[in-house]
């Protein structure tokens, strides 16, 4: 728990039964407040624990939303391997590489924008790494679109349209589905992340944060890596494993 | 002078929904769960006015389908999920932690948006038709066949999920990082740790759900063969997924009402509770071995009958800490000074009930008996024992204890009285029936049944209309004591708790300063420190 109460007074119990002022509960005065502490905090340093145990908490419900998705993957892989692995064949192995390379380096930068926060780096630097962040994120979704239109070029797109040359064509489709409703949700994701870090910008370009308060940049990246971290599973499930069963 | 408080600290509509004040937002709680309540039980009243009579003569089947179906949605997403967390529980854990508010006060305020948001998807979906899938949406009916609002209803779910993420999400922020100093785990009310406990539910169930339906939506407009054979879906999986989240549900509905029930026994018999840190974590272990028996739903989906017999066994040891509650509260009560409140009256009748309700779970765990009982009128009669004999009377049985917090005024007990009995009679009369019914062959979800069940159902729909007259006495006095009940006390019940050492309402920072805690907050006994800190 937090040693952050210093400023409370001890008071009998019954003191609590006697009408008290409504803005009362303010610290002893002598203490200067930081502008962004919120009334209900005792100090920044509760705030921000606050603020990060509850992006930690929002990430285990993401896990456990992804999860879902997850195991609908592992249950139909296990009952039609031979049709994910001809299906995953027509993934582009080289855009998906490049993608979880992009993101990968996205979250160094990102990373680096937080350390530039903590250590009260000039505001410029802290926009420049958000920004070179938001480029990457721009860039693995405008790959994603280019492999999208492939997809639909290619009519593997499932639905009434849907054409498939190989032996599995039930099955394809299947992978298709969770292809497009794995990656689709990341991309979302993604999409979300860049409307955070978008604010994050404009409010780091007014220098609003320095060591004394970063907590908003912290927790934006924490949301960015764990979107990371979620490619990192699809990578190598939608496009690596089974490719080496090709017979061609 | 009246002594500002949260309700007269600020006027007007913009005032209370704009609020990020948790005693507020936990108002906006209460009466929007409230109109659903009601709406609700108008749906359940079509159901058992169709079942008076053998004959189908009130409403054609589809129609009746679009009845249970909306009675089901409505009742589980829309009252039962949120009534205790969202109402009461928003209310008094910032003030049991003695904290001036919740984490995240906006989130709060959020959570209530989107609650409303998902539950006009709902009343959407009814107005411009109904859904008839049974509000457990199975496939392939709700992805190829049903040609119902499918999507609306199903949407209305995910979104009102979101509003449970967030709740679950701030109570467990707020536990961890907001309690005020010297209040150690162990000596938090017991009432907290049970919101604890359903918090972690709703963080990790709500999202499996949500994504499930969302995949229903995906399958119904794009196609997707996720769960439709025809597509080479496997509509197992979605049994299983629905149900990894809607199991767990039953205890996000029941293990409030339990935490409800240990504030009321200890406050009504005037002693601490027995065995706290079992009751504590009993709350704990409800939660986690909960996650782990959703196959008992399956037993008859085709699901190997070795996963049948494992799940069996996990749902046989989920009563294990279920009854350690009921013991409990038992020897808690017993040789206290017992004091029969009708907030009092309600934990009795939920002790009971609970009973009732979980002993029968145990029928319909054991692989063989389910096979025979599964979906008939024995499992509704089941779960109607645990959501509305235990849920709902712990959500009344709080909501008699707190009302003085939250209004400041004196509700009368005469009438809170003759309506927990009307309650009890009425339930009992509604739901016993049933259980006979079930176990005779009367299947669930049927609106024509043959004759010689008539006269139990004529029971059971007599039940239901006292248990609904107790329902709206509750309405009609809460009412009144706001306008003409007398001034409530700081502390009317004599009971011990943060919540009692601030005045009646509070006021909008709940505390003056922020209150060292040097014992456990319920001291009915003199002072004997937990064992466990």
């Amino acid at each position: 728990m937090s040693d952050g109460h210093a400023h409370a007074e001890h008071l009998s119990g019954s003191t609590y039964g006697s009408p008290v002022h409504v803005d009362g509960g303010h610290p002893a005065p002598g203490h200067a407040h930081h502008p962004k502490l919120q009334h209900h905090f005792d100090d920044m340093g509760q705030q921000a624990e606050a603020a990060t145990l509850g992006m930690w908490v929002f990430l285990v419900t993401e896990i456990m939303f992804f999860g879902g998705l997850f195991m609908a993957y592992l249950v139909y892989r296990h009952a039609s391997p031979s049709a994910f692995q001809e299906a995953s064949h027509h993934l582009n192995v080289f855009y998906g590489t490049l993608n979880t390379a992009i993101l990968i380096v996205s979250s160094l930068t990102m990373a680096l924008g937080v350390r530039s926060a903590q250590t009260s780096a000039p505001a410029k630097t802290q926009v420049m790494w958000i920004v070179i962040t938001m480029m990457f994120g721009a860039a693995f979704l405008g790959i994603k679109a280019i492999e999208y239109t492939e997809k639909f070029r290619d009519h593997i797109v499932p639905g009434p349209n849907f054409r498939w040359e190989g032996l599995y064509p039930h099955g394809a489709e299947q992978f298709y589905s969770l292809y497009f409703c794995m990656t689709g949700l990341h991309a979302l994701h993604m999409v979300i992340g860049l409307g955070i870090m978008t604010w994050l910008a404009l409010t780091a370009l007014r220098g609003r944060y320095n060591a004394d308060y970063y907590t908003p940049v912290e927790v934006a990246g924490l949301y960015w890596h764990f979107v990371d971290i979620v490619w990192i599973f699809l990578f190598p499930l939608l496009y690596l494993i089974g490719r080496h069963y090709h017979a061609a | 002078m009246e002594t500002l408080n949260y309700l007269n600290n600020g006027h007007g509509l913009a005032s209370w929904l704009l609020t990020k004040d948790h005693k507020r937002i936990a108002l906006l709680y209460l009466v929007s769960i409230t109109a659903f309540f009601f709406l609700g039980g108008m749906f359940a009243f079509m159901i058992r006015l169709e079942l008076l009579t053998p004959a189908g003569d009130v409403m054609a089947s589809d129609t009746y389908n679009k009845m249970f179906t909306m009675h089901g949605v409505v009742m589980v997403f829309f009252f039962l999920i949120p009534s205790i967390p969202a109402v009461l529980g928003n209310f008094l854990i910032p003030i049991m932690i003695g904290a001036k508010d919740l984490a995240f006060p906006r989130i709060n305020l959020l959570s209530w948006y989107i609650y409303v948001l998902g539950g006009l998807f709902t009343l959407v979906a009814a107005l411009s038709g109904g859904v008839d899938t049974g509000w457990t949406f199975y496939t392939p009916y709700s992805t190829a066949a049903a040609n119902s609002h499918v999507i609306t209803a199903a949407l209305g779910i995910f979104i009102t999920g979101f509003s449970s993420i967030l709740t679950g999400l701030n109570f467990i922020v707020s536990v961890h990082r907001m309690r005020a100093p010297g209040l150690t785990w162990f000596r938090l009310p017991l009432f907290v740790w049970s919101m604890y406990a359903t918090s972690l539910i709703f963080i990790l169930g709500t999202p499996v759900i949500a994504i499930t339906v969302l995949l229903v939506a995906a399958e119904r407009t794009l196609h997707m063969g996720i769960f439709d054979p025809a597509l080479g879906g496997d509509p197992v999986l979605f049994q299983h997924l629905f149900w990894f989240y809607s199991h767990p549900a039953v205890y996000i509905m029941i293990l409030p009402a339990m935490g409800v029930i240990s504030e009321i026994v200890q406050a009504f018999s005037r002693k601490n509770i027995f065995g706290y840190s079992f009751v504590a974590f009993s709350s704990l272990a409800i939660a986690i071995i909960g996650f782990l028996v959703w196959g008992h739903h399956l037993f008859v989906s085709g699901q190997s009958v070795y996963a049948g017999l494992m799940f069996s066994i996990l749902s046989f040891l989920v009563a294990i800490p279920s009854a350690v509650k009921v013991f409990n509260w038992t020897a808690t009560i017993y040789k206290g000074s017992v004091l029969l409140d009708s907030a009092m009256l309600y934990a009795f009748g939920f002790i009971g009930l609970f009973t009732i309700g979980g002993l029968t779970g145990l029928f319909l765990a054991a692989v063989g008996l389910d096979v025979h009982v599964h979906d008939t009128y024995f499992v509704i009669a089941h779960f109607h024992y645990i959501m509305v004999g235990g849920a709902i009377m712990g959500y009344m049985g709080g909501l008699h204890y707190w009302w003085p917090k939250i209004s400041g005024r004196m509700y009368s007990e005469g009438w809170a009285k003759l309506a927990a009995g009307l309650i009890f009679i009425g339930f009992n009369l509604t739901f016993f029936p049933q259980f006979i019914l079930g176990y005779l062959g009367m299947p669930r979800r049927y609106h024509v049944y043959p004759p010689e069940f008539q006269v139990l159902n004529i029971a059971s729909t007599l039940g239901a209309t006292v248990l609904a007259v107790g329902y709206l006495l509750p309405m009609v006095y809460f009412t009144y004591s706001i306008f003409y009940g007398e001034k409530a006390s700081a502390n009317p019940w004599g009971a011990r708790g943060l919540e009692w050492e601030i005045p009646s309402p509070p006021p909008t920072e709940n505390f003056l300063v922020t209150p060292i805690v040097t014992h456990g907050t319920h001291q009915y006994a003199p002072s004997r420190e937990v064992g466990i800190v």
